[in-house]
C-alpha cells in the first residue's frame, strides 16, 4: 500500500494541476474543446491566446465556477468533478476582473476567505500578515476596497487567492488595467509564486508571457494549438519573435 | 469514506460560519439592517396602535401586534434578502464565493441565516411592548413568547422565499417584485375571502398552504405542531430551491 502511495503523491507533486479532455459549449457554440494539458509546481505556464479563444472558460471550469460538458480536471489531486472541496482547498483562483467585496476592508475580506478555508483564528492572523507582505498591501489592510486604486485591488484580489498557500495558482490576467509600475510589482510577485507553486496565467498579453512564463499552452477557438516551452514557440519562426509565432499559429487555425 | 464526510461536513461548517459574519456584517456595516429595522418597528406601531387600536381592545394582550405580522413581513423582508444573491451576480462576486471549497448548500444556508438573523433583531426590538402589557395587566406570557416564535418561523418563510428568487431572478428589483408576489400568494392563500370563492374541500385545501393560516393558531395561543413543521419545511424547500438556482449558475 505505502509503496503504490509514494509515487502517487510524487506524481501529484508533479502534475499539480492535471486538465483532461475540458469541453464545453454555449447553446450550439463549442467554446472549449477536449482541452488537456499538466502544470507542475515551480511552473508558471502562459495560458496564451486571442480574445474569445476560450481561455476564461477553461479557467472558470478548473477553478469549478462552470460544469464541463466533458472532460475533467485534478488539482493537487484531487478532481473537480468527484472532489471538488478537496480540488477547491488546493487552489488559489484570480478570477478575470479580480471580483472583491468592496464593502470590506482589506483584512476582513481575506479574514472571510481564511476562514472559508477552514484556517483556525491564529491561522487566519498568520496567513493574512504574510499574505499582506507578499502582496505588498500591508499599508492598506484597514481600508475599505472601494477605496483602494485598481493595482492594490488587484493586489488584493491575488492577496485573497494566495491566503490559504495554495498548491496552485490559476490567475486570469492578473495584470490587466495595471499601469507599468503595478505590473512590474505584480510580475515580481507572481516570479516568487511561481519557485514554489504550478501557476497557470491567462493572458493575450506576450510581454506577460516572456516576463513570467517558462512555458507557453496556445488555445485558440477552444483547440490547444500548441504546448511548448516559450523558447522553442518562438523558435519557430525565422525571426524568432514570440509575436509572430502566436500570430502565424493562431492564423493558422483561422485559415483551418 | 466516514474520513471524508467529517472532512466535508466541517468545511461545510466553516462556509457557513464565514458566511453568515461576512453576510452580517454587509447589513450593520451599511445603512441597510438600521433603516429596515426602524422602519419596520415604526409601521409595526402604527398598525397596532392606529389600525389595531391596541388600547380600545381593554386587554392586556399583543393580538393587535400580532395581526399585521404577515403583511408586514411580506413587504419588509423581502427587502432585505433581495440583495443577496443578486449582487453576487452583478459584482461577479459569485465566481469567486463558487471557487471557495464550500458547497452551494452552504453558502444559501449561511446567508439566510444572516438575514434571518437581522429580522430576529427587528423582532426583538418590539420587546418594549410585551415589557408594556405585562406593566398595564397580567398578559399570558406564554402565548405571546409563542406569538413571537411563529412570528420569526414565519419571517424565516417569507425570507427563504425572497433568497431563493434572489438567485433565479440576478436582479434586485426583479427578486423583489417575484418575492412580494409569491409571498403574497402563500398569504392570500388563507383569506376567507379566497376561500369563499373555491369552495370548502379546495379552501382547506389551499389554506393549509398558507403562511396565514399556520400563524393564526399562534395568536390565539395554541401551538400547534403541524405548524411549526410546516414552517420549517417550508424554508427547506425554498432552499432547496435557492442551492438548485445558485447551482444553476455554473452550468454558465
Amino acid at each position: 500500500m505505502g509503496c503504490i502511495a509514494a509515487p502517487l503523491r510524487l506524481m501529484d507533486v508533479m502534475q499539480a494541476l492535471k486538465v483532461s479532455g475540458l469541453s464545453k459549449s454555449f447553446g450550439g457554440r463549442k467554446a472549449v474543446r477536449a482541452v488537456s494539458f499538466a502544470v507542475s509546481a515551480g511552473q508558471a505556464v502562459a495560458f496564451l491566446g486571442p480574445n474569445g479563444a476560450g481561455k476564461s472558460t477553461t479557467l472558470r471550469m478548473i477553478a469549478g465556477f462552470l460544469e464541463p460538458d466533458a472532460g475533467d480536471a485534478e488539482i493537487g489531486g484531487a478532481s473537480i468533478i468527484t472532489a471538488r472541496s478537496a480540488a477547491q482547498r488546493s487552489l488559489g483562483y484570480l478570477a478575470e476582473g479580480a471580483p472583491l467585496y468592496l464593502d470590506l476592508s482589506v483584512r476582513a475580506f481575506l479574514g472571510f476567505l481564511a476562514r472559508t478555508h477552514g484556517l483556525s483564528a491564529a491561522a487566519t492572523k498568520d496567513a493574512i500578515a504574510r499574505v499582506a507582505q507578499d502582496a505588498g498591501i500591508a499599508e492598506v489592510m484597514g481600508a475599505r476596497i472601494e477605496t483602494l486604486s485598481k493595482g492594490y485591488r488587484r493586489r488584493v484580489a491575488l492577496a485573497g487567492a494566495l491566503v490559504h498557500d495554495p498548491v496552485v495558482l490559476v490567475l486570469d490576467e492578473p495584470t490587466d488595467g495595471l499601469d507599468p509600475n503595478q505590473k512590474v510589482a505584480m510580475r515580481s510577485l507572481i516570479r516568487r509564486m511561481a519557485e514554489t507553486k504550478a501557476i497557470l496565467i491567462s493572458t493575450h498579453q506576450l510581454d506577460e508571457v516572456e516576463a513570467m512564463c517558462s512555458r507557453v499552452v496556445l488555445i485558440d477557438r477552444g483547440i490547444i494549438v500548441t504546448d511548448t516551452t516559450r523558447t522553442e514557440l518562438a523558435a519557430q519562426t525565422p525571426g524568432g519573435r514570440l509575436e509572430d509565432a502566436f500570430h502565424a499559429l493562431t492564423q493558422m487555425e483561422r485559415a483551418a | 469514506m466516514s474520513i471524508d464526510v467529517a472532512q466535508s461536513a466541517r468545511q461545510a461548517g466553516h462556509a457557513i460560519r464565514a458566511i453568515y459574519v461576512r453576510e452580517l456584517s454587509a447589513y450593520f456595516l451599511t445603512p441597510l439592517a438600521y433603516v429596515f429595522m426602524a422602519i419596520f418597528l415604526i409601521s409595526l406601531g402604527a398598525f397596532t396602535f392606529e389600525i389595531g387600536r391596541f388600547f380600545d381592545t381593554n386587554q392586556a394582550d399583543l393580538s393587535p401586534f400580532f395581526l399585521f405580522h404577515p403583511w408586514l413581513h411580506l413587504v419588509f423582508l423581502p427587502a432585505i434578502a433581495m440583495r443577496l444573491w443578486a449582487d453576487e451576480a452583478r459584482g461577479g462576486t459569485l465566481e469567486l464565493l463558487m471557487s471557495l471549497p464550500a458547497p452551494a448548500w452552504a453558502l444559501v444556508l449561511g446567508k439566510f441565516l444572516a438575514a434571518w438573523t437581522v429580522a430576529g433583531a427587528a423582532l426583538a426590538l418590539t420587546a418594549p411592548m410585551w415589557i408594556s402589557v405585562n406593566w398595564l395587566g397580567a398578559p399570558d406570557n406564554a402565548a405571546i413568547a409563542l406569538g413571537y416564535l411563529m412570528s420569526f418561523l414565519m419571517a424565516g418563510a417569507y425570507l427563504s422565499i425572497a433568497c431563493a428568487l434572489s438567485a433565479a431572478a440576478g436582479n434586485q428589483v426583479v427578486a423583489f417584485v417575484l418575492s412580494v408576489a409569491v409571498g403574497f400568494l402563500f398569504t392570500a392563500a388563507g383569506l376567507p375571502v379566497v376561500g369563499g370563492a373555491l369552495g370548502p374541500g379546495l379552501a382547506d385545501a389551499l389554506a393549509s398552504f398558507s403562511l396565514l393560516s399556520h400563524f393564526e393558531a399562534a395568536q390565539r395561543g395554541v401551538l400547534e405542531l403541524r405548524s411549526l413543521f410546516f414552517y420549517l419545511g417550508f424554508i427547506g424547500l425554498w432552499l432547496t430551491l435557492n442551492t438548485i438556482w445558485v447551482s444553476a449558475r455554473k452550468g454558465g
